[in-house]
């Protein structure tokens, strides 16, 4: 039967029970509960990380001008910058989940892992990542696989949507995918992976979803980075063995009460928060359609 | 029907930005209106309501219908571009806002398409993931999601018709996952759509078209695919 991603907790039992890495109780629940073939999985997260590397050359490299005007080669600015604030690596981190999410806003094609809102998180920590510790595809595709079993718990016990969780719900989930997949990669325990999946989320606690315009642009790109740069601080946290005292699944109940409590005008609604803004009002007035018919009848038309 | 996500929903989809009801949804709902005019309109109006009337520029939900009724799918890179590229084939379009189509869900979009004398109505609801309801074709009250295989009858309101039509599906092997039909009062004409689970025949469309009662059968496969 295997898990079916109700807790972590379960989800380690499981494991350990068996003696599985934790990406085979992925693999094995989306071959039982979702008659999926192993090979067509393989096969998907193969497309899946090549659609993410994609979206970070992109981004990086061609126009990425936002209809709004909200968005402007941001990515590029980064990357290119003569100073670094840590490393070149951190610059190239936030610059490739700036890039990736800006191809999201500009129309190009992403992965949206979990959400399209959030869709800079894993190509920037992955690609990154890759790329410092020459780490293999294989690899790479058992960390998704992590990534998404945390998603699988966060969507059934919090959210995984702005819309319905607030921001935490959304780019803190990708963030916490991140975490674990980093965590996993680097040698980390089963411990230790879902310490980090913890420690991320007592970092994205709390994030109200506040679109100006309602568009997926500010705060959402910048928003890619930030949630980027804390899943390497918490696998950086989580893998020198450093406890987040507050157990992870109490963490993602967290998660799911303070979601709930959430105002609705901070939830996707553009009304509360940066949306709300004096700037952010005169833009939402600017780019969004201003002539609109207003119908006699109430019930809609005809 | 609502089936619990799988590691492709967490991964997942491969899409075309800014959003998901704003993007692949609506590009889901043109491609319906292609595939139920027959190819890609000369002319579409097109209404956008409620949230939708507000924000379809700045989502591109403009770009994402004309890229449907260009039969493009919902991860095509071409959708940035559609605007342009309707001039290639030929397509003239003009859009409308209306705010307060309260009975309406806040993302729905109604296209009017038209191709030589053929001419189709389709109000369409993007309810997020990509995730559309069908909600009218041509005046008859509809309700699909167009993510199976769909047929769409219109007949004379004969008794038995129903299951007439069951019947010969299940000859095929069809699993019926939903039905619904609709009456237009006046003329005793029906609509009747199913979803299927697998693909139709093409012998067992052409035995429906034949019923002299049948005016019209029109079978859209998968939509994704
Ligand atoms: S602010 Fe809202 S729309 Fe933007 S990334 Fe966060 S959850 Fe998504």
């Amino acid at each position: 039967m295997g898990v079916l991603f109700n807790s972590f907790e379960e989800w380690k039992k499981e494991c350990e029970g068996k003696g599985l890495p934790l990406f085979q109780a992925v693999l094995d629940f989306e071959v039982n509960q979702k008659g999926k073939k192993e090979e067509d999985i393989w096969a998907g997260l193969d497309e899946a990380y090549q659609v993410m590397k994609e979206a970070v050359q992109s981004g990086l490299k061609e126009e990425m001008n936002s209809y709004s005007g909200m968005i402007n080669n941001g990515a590029k600015k980064v990357m290119n910058f003569p100073k670094t604030v840590l490393s070149p690596e951190f610059q190239k981190l936030v610059a490739r989940a700036l890039a990736a999410k800006e191809v999201n806003s500009c129309m190009g094609r992403v992965v949206a892992a979990p959400t399209a809102g959030a869709s800079g998180i894993l190509p920037g920590t992955m690609v990154t990542l890759q790329e410092i510790h020459d780490i293999s595809d294989r690899k790479i595709y058992e960390a998704l696989l992590i990534g998404a079993g945390v998603a699988l718990i966060l969507e059934k016990r919090a959210s995984i949507a702005g819309a319905v969780g607030g921001c935490q719900a959304e780019t803190g989930s990708a963030a916490a995918m991140a975490s674990a997949g980093i965590t996993y990669c680097l040698g980390g325990s089963n411990d230790q992976i879902f310490n980090a999946v913890a420690i991320t989320i007592q970092c994205m606690l709390g994030l109200v979803c506040d679109p100006v315009a309602g568009l997926v642009e500010i705060p959402c790109v910048v928003r890619n980075a930030s949630a980027a740069a804390i899943a390497n601080s918490s696998a950086q946290i989580a893998l020198a063995d450093v406890s987040p005292v507050i157990p992870v699944d109490e963490c993602v109940d967290a998660m799911g009460e303070v979601g709930q409590s959430m105002e609705a005008r901070y939830k996707e609604t553009a009304q509360g928060g940066l949306a709300a803004t004096p700037t952010g009002r005169a833009i939402s007035k600017r780019v969004l359609i201003q002539d609109i018919e207003v119908l006699e009848d109430e019930d809609g038309e005809d | 029907m609502a089936e619990s996500s799988g590691i492709f929903d967490m991964i997942g989809p491969v899409m075309i930005g800014p959003s998901s009801s704003h993007t692949a949804g609506v590009v889901r709902i043109g491609r319906v209106t292609n595939k139920i005019l027959g190819g890609v309109p000369e002319h579409a109006d097109i209404i956008f309501y409620n949230s939708f009337a507000r924000t379809y520029e700045g989502h591109g939900s403009n770009r994402a219908i004309l890229a449907g009724l260009m039969d493009y799918r919902t991860d095509d890179k071409r959708i940035k571009n559609a605007l342009d590229l309707t001039e290639e084939v030929g397509l003239t379009y003009k859009f409308r806002s209306i705010g307060s189509a309260s009975t309406f869900h806040p993302n729905s979009v109604r296209v009017t398409a038209r191709k030589g004398d053929k001419s189709v109505e389709v109000l369409g609801e993007s309810r997020g993931g990509g995730v559309i309801r069908i909600k009218e074709v041509n005046g008859f009250d509809s309700n699909f999601t167009a993510s199976l295989h769909t047929m769409i009858i219109e007949a004379d309101d004969v008794k038995g018709s129903i299951a007439f039509f069951a019947e010969v599906l299940s000859q095929d092997e069809c699993n019926i996952a939903t039905m619904t039909v609709s009456r237009k009062g006046r003329n005793d004409l029906a609509c009747l759509i199913l979803e299927t689970d697998s693909g139709i025949d093409d012998i067992t469309l052409q035995y429906l078209k034949k019923r002299k009662w049948v005016h019209k059968v029109i079978y859209i496969p998968d939509i994704d695919k």
